[in-house]
């Protein structure tokens, strides 16, 4: 093995295991914590993927905001494991088999895909760096681009009405 | 897959661990002696003389304060979270620690037949990386603030969370208007094109001193420390630390304090560079003794961006949290969105 595949199986079993500890731990805190575990798990396959730019987007927007918006909340409220309200057995169980579902779903789609493995992926050079990828998010992309920042534009407006606190 | 990228090369790793350390080191070495020039300027600023005991000038003082926190008892609260009483410390000294990484501390030296360069990671998004890390420096806070299970501890913590947070908008968009006029993320290149050209706080004033007051924002600084509020909060979120973890706490602070003054003297004053509008290659000296010329002159400029954290911190001035959110939310990022936008004009204009 060299050290490519070495820091590939390492940063997987990291994000696996981190996200199983997210799902398992009894308490909301450390759920976040270990969800910001996996964030940077993925971060680091972008860097293995010559991705730097996305890398550290991920890092910024998830862990460095929105996951410090859900330990807020979550510290706020003082949700812990002792105040949980327990869920119903069988809520569990309906839980599991749908979620088992929804992944057998997604993991044949993925293997049926055509052409998925014919995709070579050119990965040397500057392709994901950051002057290509303005380059073609500004050129080809343009139009959903904008949309999408319209759509943001939206949200915070949205936003704001909710904050308000008198009318 | 794709395994052109890495593979070990063992005299790189030797050299960059030996600069890691080095860096750490440094960063250690400037943060004790900062609080040692902390209370000498606030002794000259108020006309007393500081600390002058142990050591000549007191310069021993930050190896007794050191061993004094050691000494210390260790507690830890009962009713807190105990491993992660003990993980907010250790992430808010990581978090100050690991911006250093992309920070050009001098141009190239030749040693051993090898040239090394004196930044740890030139990456070419340096400055994001730099961005990442401070949006990160919010969950040594607010960890080790809610792991204290203490009312006055959270709202501390949640205090300075919200007040980095609500910063970082404005120092964003003021980097813009910054990457606007450079076009480049790379630090190293951005201390290149300040080498022969113009220094880039002559081309964005507003954008520099918009830096300055979120940089001071940013390390919890005075008129901006209402996370430690003694009157209202006891101390704020490191209320329930005591000994070492409480130095951690306090340590961070200034190490980011170094930090953001190295980030500021590379972002707008040239970095490494000696003497603006002049290109220092015309003296001929070596490699090396330029590469140790232009560190000095970094330091030198880091030095007096501290003295400027300290001399603001020392006419003690205040806000109020409401003043603070409005000053961060109403005046700067409008100013900073003006800014952004004269900029991109200015240089459609003179294209």
């Amino acid at each position: 093995m060299n050290i490519t595949e070495i820091l590939f199986w390492f940063l997987t079993a990291l994000a696996l295991g981190g996200s199983l500890m997210m799902v398992f731990s009894k308490n909301p805190v450390y759920s976040v914590l270990w969800l910001i575990v996996v964030f940077f798990a993925i971060s680091g396959h972008y860097i293995l993927l010559n991705a730097q730019f996305l890398a550290i987007v991920n890092i910024i927007v998830y862990a460095g905001a929105i996951m410090v918006l859900f330990l807020f909340v979550i510290m706020l409220m003082n949700l812990n494991a002792d105040n949980e309200p327990q869920k119903n057995k069988w809520l569990k169980i309906a839980g599991v088999i749908a979620g088992g579902c929804l992944m057998l779903v997604l993991v044949s789609a993925i293997l049926r895909t055509e052409g998925l493995k014919e995709q070579t992926l050119s990965l040397s050079g500057s392709t994901g760096l950051i002057k290509q990828l303005g380059k073609t998010l500004f050129t080809d992309y343009v139009l959903p681009f904008e949309i999408s920042s319209v759509l943001f534009l939206s949200a915070m407006v949205g936003a704001v009405v909710i904050g308000k606190k008198e009318d | 897959m794709n395994t052109i990228l890495l593979a070990i090369d063992l005299p790189l790793v030797l050299e960059k661990v030996i600069l890691i350390a080095l860096v750490v080191t440094v960063s250690m070495v400037v943060a004790m002696y900062a609080t040692w020039g902390e209370r000498k300027v606030a002794a000259f600023i108020q006309d007393r003389l500081g600390p002058n005991r142990a050591g000549p000038l007191g310069l021993f003082q930050p190896l007794a304060d050191g061993l004094k926190l050691f000494m210390k008892e260790e507690i830890i609260p009962n009713a807190s979270n105990k491993v992660l009483f003990i993980l907010g410390p250790s992430l808010a000294m990581l978090t100050a620690l690991l911006t250093s990484a992309v920070i050009p501390w001098g141009d190239k030296i030749e040693m051993f037949g090898r040239t090394i360069s004196l930044q740890i990671a030139d990456v070419n998004i340096g400055i994001l990386y730099v961005f990442g890390v401070v949006s990160l420096g919010v969950y040594g806070i607010m960890i080790g603030a809610w792991a204290s299970n203490n009312k006055f501890s959270l709202m501390g913590g949640v205090r300075a969370a919200s007040q980095i947070i609500s910063y970082e908008l404005a120092m964003g968009l003021s980097l813009i208007a910054l990457l606007m006029t450079t076009g480049t993320l790379s630090l190293s290149e951005m201390v290149h094109q300040q080498q022969t050209g113009w220094w880039n706080v002559i081309k964005q004033p507003v954008g520099f001193f918009i830096f300055l007051i979120c940089a001071f924002a940013e390390c919890n600084r005075t008129p901006f420390d209402l996370a430690e509020a003694e009157n209202e909060l006891i101390g704020g979120y490191h209320s329930e630390f005591s000994s070492m973890k409480l130095g951690f706490y306090l340590f961070s602070e200034y190490i980011n304090m170094f930090i953001s003054s190295a980030i500021m003297a590379t972002l707008y004053f040239g970095g490494y560079d000696i003497i603006p509008f002049y290109d220092e290659s015309a003296w001929g000296l070596s490699t090396n003794l330029m590469a140790l010329l232009g560190f000095l002159a970094l330091f030198v400029k880091i030095l007096v961006l501290i003295f400027v954290f300290m001399w603001v911190r020392w006419t003690i001035p205040r806000f109020r949290y409401d003043q603070l959110m409005n000053l961060g939310w109403k005046s700067l990022i409008p100013i900073s969105l003006v800014w952004m936008l004269i900029t991109a004009v200015f240089i459609l204009a003179t294209r």
